[in-house]
């Protein structure tokens, strides 16, 4: 089998801050790809959001050349990946396209969650790994105990591996001349029908859809008509090249082995969409890459103006959002309580984050999201099964069989001391003990089946304050599960506010209720009637608050004559009653909506 | 010949009470002085621009601060005289604002031969406990004595401040205060409600005192709107009560959005329906600065926010009289609820507030203006 010698295709894996940036950034700046004068930290993770959060959203690649000391020049094409399980599939797109993967490991605290379940999506691509052992300049940096942890946990032999500082740049070359001896270089099938798999695509306002892909198989040039396999959809290519860190580099055609670009003026990402495999309608390949499935948010939420005039505006930074990102969906919805807004689907939690953080950034939007609330199968006794992820849409309790609700599969990997707490946490979340393994003295993985609605909001930042920081984790989609789920209920005065309702398992929703109630007694201000606040499943109270009657609200001074600062004032609270939701006679002020919705922070 | 109201804002106070946000400071005697020449000043030359431009005269004068009888008998007899100089009218409600320490006949007497007809007294509480929290330099037997010091030399118009929501009150103590109030049979009671006012003591120490919760509050307002009441001295203003006739003329201009001249620091105006005022700074008037303007006032829904402060509330012939349109029906739509809850009532002739609504009044008129 003839190969393309001079090419190596990889992807950097690690744990969560265990140096993956900061290493691809070495590697540019070493490998010339960029001045040390342009270098921005971090150059790869380019958006604002990836920079202060330290975590890769999108994956990116660029193409480096490197002078080995074998004396021959090779083209390494670097595919950064996503760091967070919310972007699973993303990364398993990544590493398809590689042959190999540069595997982190942190010289002071070793392997870690995603360090594993990593190393296993990369297995499953049959890469091959190339452990480094960065962060040697710490004083904490152990790695010849991190090299044995790595062999015990993971087999793979650690006494050739680099180690480095990606933070001083020490022994960064180690690192490409073991890509250059341990990468295979992949197979030339110049001569078979295209199959490019993409990997990434983003919508550039002047090129269109920018689609990454990794040639496996033929030749791809300006003028080809590509086609899409998983949606038929086809394009004329307008320009083929490869990726540089500041630039596009324009080619005459991209071969077989090799990593780089597409531009084809398509309008929106869901046409190139992450898995999909790139044909040319003159000369089809058979059959797609494998691998392909197309995402589905996991988490949904309703998404709302604070000041309703700005719905139009949401609208559009939704629409030039998705233009971006194929895995957020969103339908318009009405709440009685909220006004007019947007049912929007995610990945995960993190994904519904960074979505909410950029719309309130980058387009300056003040929102309020209601409960996220997962996708729950409805059986009905007429023996119809309805999915629910919107508690709105909840179908009458008497006409209910029984609910499923969707479950993971999760590890959280910790230091044995931990172990009790964890179990207490799970337990807690409803978790189902599966085992116990111990893969190193300090180190065990501890695994669990959890329903996902447990996990979606505040699971890892509780995991991560009982166990001092030192507990990771880990999780798949896993099937659905009977459970006893109900729907929640607020009401006040009376009235329901469907933007409060959640779905919740019935053993919680007692707790819950009570807080809720109490929640939002502290923050609903007095008003001229008593109002009652109660918490219900399906027509029956489980918990009761009241706010009182108010009973003084009065300038008593007139401050002299000094008539216009009375009128301010009255102003000010006129402009107050506006930002308030309004029920019937009940005002409600943002801030109890926001208290509500981040009950678990505490 | 239209009557306006005439206040001057005296600055200065022995010492500053943790609750109070007014514009003052304890001042040396030399600047007391110089300040009454320059209001002195300041008063003859408004009052004549004012009668020869306006053609108006004062039918009130009020002195206000700060602590007025702080400047001394003789500073205050000579800035009354400088306004009775042709600009008051002869039947002129001139008030001092007084503190009650250290207030001899000789003090009252002085003021009653240059014309000054009332008194007002910060009582604020008749429990000494209370006024020491309160910053109250003497303890109640030297009110006691001033009012009767007062009466004794003939004043009889004289009027009494007192404070609810002061840390520690309780129905009980109030009852006190009311009691010596009524006891001193004065005419007139002013009663505020403490407002924890921005850059005052309490208002940075709030954690620290044992302020009434809004309902204890709310029940010491009714209990003194009723306790007095029984004794015959009507409430006429949120704040206000009086027995007949003694209603303050002046304070009554501000509320029916009528036209005055304030002069000093701070002091505020209406006049030819601009509002205007003088700057929060002492060395400013001094320098003889213009004061600043304030946008036009006397709209109707200034006049409304200010008549229905008042019991008697808002008057269907005078708002035709004085807007030529009736009240809107948009204010009675929105009043509906509050009138089914008692908190507003009609009136023979217009919309006033109740009791109840008082007590909740910024959110009733925020709702309905």
């Amino acid at each position: 089998m003839q190969k393309k010698e001079n090419i190596r295709n990889f992807s950097i894996i690690a744990h969560i801050d265990h140096g993956k940036s900061t290493l691809a950034d070495r590697l540019l700046e070493l490998t010339e790809t960029v001045s040390k004068r342009d270098m921005t930290e971090q150059l790869l993770d380019n958006m604002d959001l990836e920079r202060e959060r330290g975590i890769t959203i999108k994956a990116h690649a660029v193409k480096l050349d490197y002078k080995a000391k074998d004396g021959n020049t090779y083209e390494l094409n670097l595919i950064d990946t996503p760091g967070h399980v919310d972007f699973n599939y993303e990364v398993s797109r990544s590493l398809a396209a590689c042959e190999g993967a540069v595997l982190i490991i942190d010289a002071s605290q070793g392997v870690e969650a995603q360090t594993l379940a990593n190393t296993y999506l990369a297995l499953d691509h049959d890469l091959e790994l190339v452990p480094v052992i960065n962060k040697i300049d710490l004083p904490a940096a152990d790695p010849d105990r991190v090299a044995n942890e790595v062999e015990e946990v993971i087999g793979l032999p650690c006494d050739e591996a680099p180690r480095v500082s990606a933070k001083t740049g020490e022994n960064i070359e180690q690192v490409l001349e073991s890509i250059v001896s341990l990468v295979p270089p992949p197979v030339n099938n110049d001569d078979k029908p295209l199959r490019a798999l993409v990997f990434d695509s983003v919508y550039d306002s002047y090129k269109g859809v920018i689609v990454y892909v990794r040639i496996m198989d033929g030749k791809i040039k300006p003028g080809d008509t590509m086609r899409m396999m998983a949606t038929g959809a086809e394009f004329t290519v307008v320009e083929v090249g490869y990726m540089r860190p500041n630039s596009m580099e324009p080619q005459k055609e991209l071969t077989s082995g090799e990593v780089g670009y597409i531009t084809a003026s398509i309008k929106t990402v869901s046409d190139a969409r992450v898995g999909d495999t790139v044909t040319t309608a003159e000369n089809p390949a058979s059959e797609a890459l494998a691998g392909y499935r197309k995402v589905n948010p996991m988490v949904f939420c309703g998404v709302y103006p604070a000041d309703g005039a700005d719905y139009e505006n949401l609208r559009e930074a939704l629409e030039k959002l998705q233009l971006n990102d194929a895995a957020l969906s969103f339908e318009p919805e009405t709440s009685g309580a909220l006004g007019f807004g947007f049912r929007c689907g995610f990945l995960g939690l993190l994904h519904l984050e960074i979505i909410q953080e950029r719309l309130e950034r980058e387009y300056n939007l003040d929102l309020v999201t209601t409960i996220p609330s997962v996708i729950y199968k409805v059986h009905l006794t007429n023996g119809d099964v309805i999915e629910i992820d919107n508690p709105s849409h909840y179908p009458d309790p008497a006409t209910i069989d029984y609910c499923e609700e969707p479950t993971v599969d999760a590890h959280i990997y910790a230091p044995p001391e931990y172990i009790g707490a964890i179990m207490n946490l799970c337990q807690d979340r409803r978790g189902v003990y599966v085992n116990t393994t111990h893969l190193a003295s300090d180190r065990v993985d501890l695994h669990y089946i959890l329903p996902l609605n447990e996990i979606i909001y505040d699971f890892f930042d509780v995991l991560k304050s009982r166990t001092r920081g030192y507990a990771s984790f880990d999780y798949e989609m896993s099937n659905y599960q009977r459970s006893s789920i109900i729907k929640l209920d607020v009401l006040l005065n009376g009235d329901i506010i469907d933007a409060l309702s959640f779905m919740i398992h019935s053993e919680k929703a007692y707790a819950k209720a009570r807080r809720i109630a109490e929640k939002l007694k502290d923050n609903i201000p007095r008003q001229m009637f008593e109002i009652p606040i109660q918490m219900a499943i399906g027509g029956k109270v489980i918990a009761r608050e009241t706010v009182k009657a108010m009973r003084k609200d009065v300038l008593a001074k007139c401050y002299g004559g000094d008539i216009t600062r009375k009128k301010k004032l009255l102003e000010k609270q006129k402009e107050g009653k506006k930002r308030m939701r309004h029920f019937g006679t009940v005002e409600v002020p943002q801030e109890a909506f926001m208290a509500v919705l981040k009950l678990d922070d505490e | 010949m239209k009557n306006i109201g005439l206040y001057l804002h005296i600055p200065f106070c022995k010492s500053k009470c943790p609750y109070c946000d007014f514009y003052s400071f304890s001042g040396k005697s030399t600047q007391k002085d110089d300040y009454t020449r320059v209001l002195k000043e300041r008063i003859l030359s408004s009052t004549f621009t004012l009668q020869s431009s306006y053609s108006c005269k004062a039918d009130t004068l009020y002195i206000g601060g700060g602590t007025p009888s702080v400047l001394g008998e003789k500073n205050l007899a000579s800035l009354v005289n400088a306004c009775n100089s042709g600009f008051l009218t002869d039947d002129a409600e001139i008030t001092v604002e007084c503190n009650p320490h250290g207030l001899d006949e000789d003090f009252f007497k002085i003021l009653s031969e240059c014309g000054v007809n009332r008194i007002s007294l910060g009582l604020q509480s008749a429990v000494d406990s209370e006024r020491r929290i309160l910053g109250r330099l003497s303890d109640r037997i030297q009110v006691e004595n001033a009012v009767k010091t007062a009466q004794k030399v003939g004043f009889s118009n004289i009027t009494l401040d007192v404070m609810l929501g002061v840390p520690n009150q309780t129905e009980k103590s109030l009852k006190e205060t009311l009691d010596f109030c009524i006891s001193l049979d004065v005419p007139h009671i002013s009663a505020y409600i403490l407002k924890l006012e921005e850059n005052t003591h309490f208002y940075k120490m709030k954690h620290k005192y044992n302020f009434p919760d809004d309902d204890l509050t709310a029940d010491l307002y009714l209990q003194m709107c009723e306790e007095l009441e029984n004794h015959g001295i009507m409430q006429y203003e949120i704040s206000n009560f009086a027995k007949t006739g003694a209603q303050s003329r002046h304070n009554l201009k501000y509320w029916h959005c009528e036209e005055y001249l304030g002069l000093g620091p701070s002091a505020h105006s209406f006049l030819r329906g601009k509002r205007f005022y003088f700057d929060r700074d002492f060395q400013s008037f001094m320098n003889g600065d213009s004061p600043i303007q304030d946008g036009l006032g006397g709209d109707f829904s200034e006049y409304a926010m200010l008549n229905l402060r008042l019991a008697e509330g808002l008057n269907e012939d005078k708002v035709i009289n004085r807007f030529g349109h009736s009240i809107p029906d948009e204010i009675y739509e929105k009043s509906k609820i509050f009138i089914d809850n008692g908190y507003m009532q009609k009136t023979d002739n217009g919309l006033s507030l109740t009791r109840k609504g008082f007590l909740i009044s910024n959110t009733i008129l925020s709702e309905i203006l």
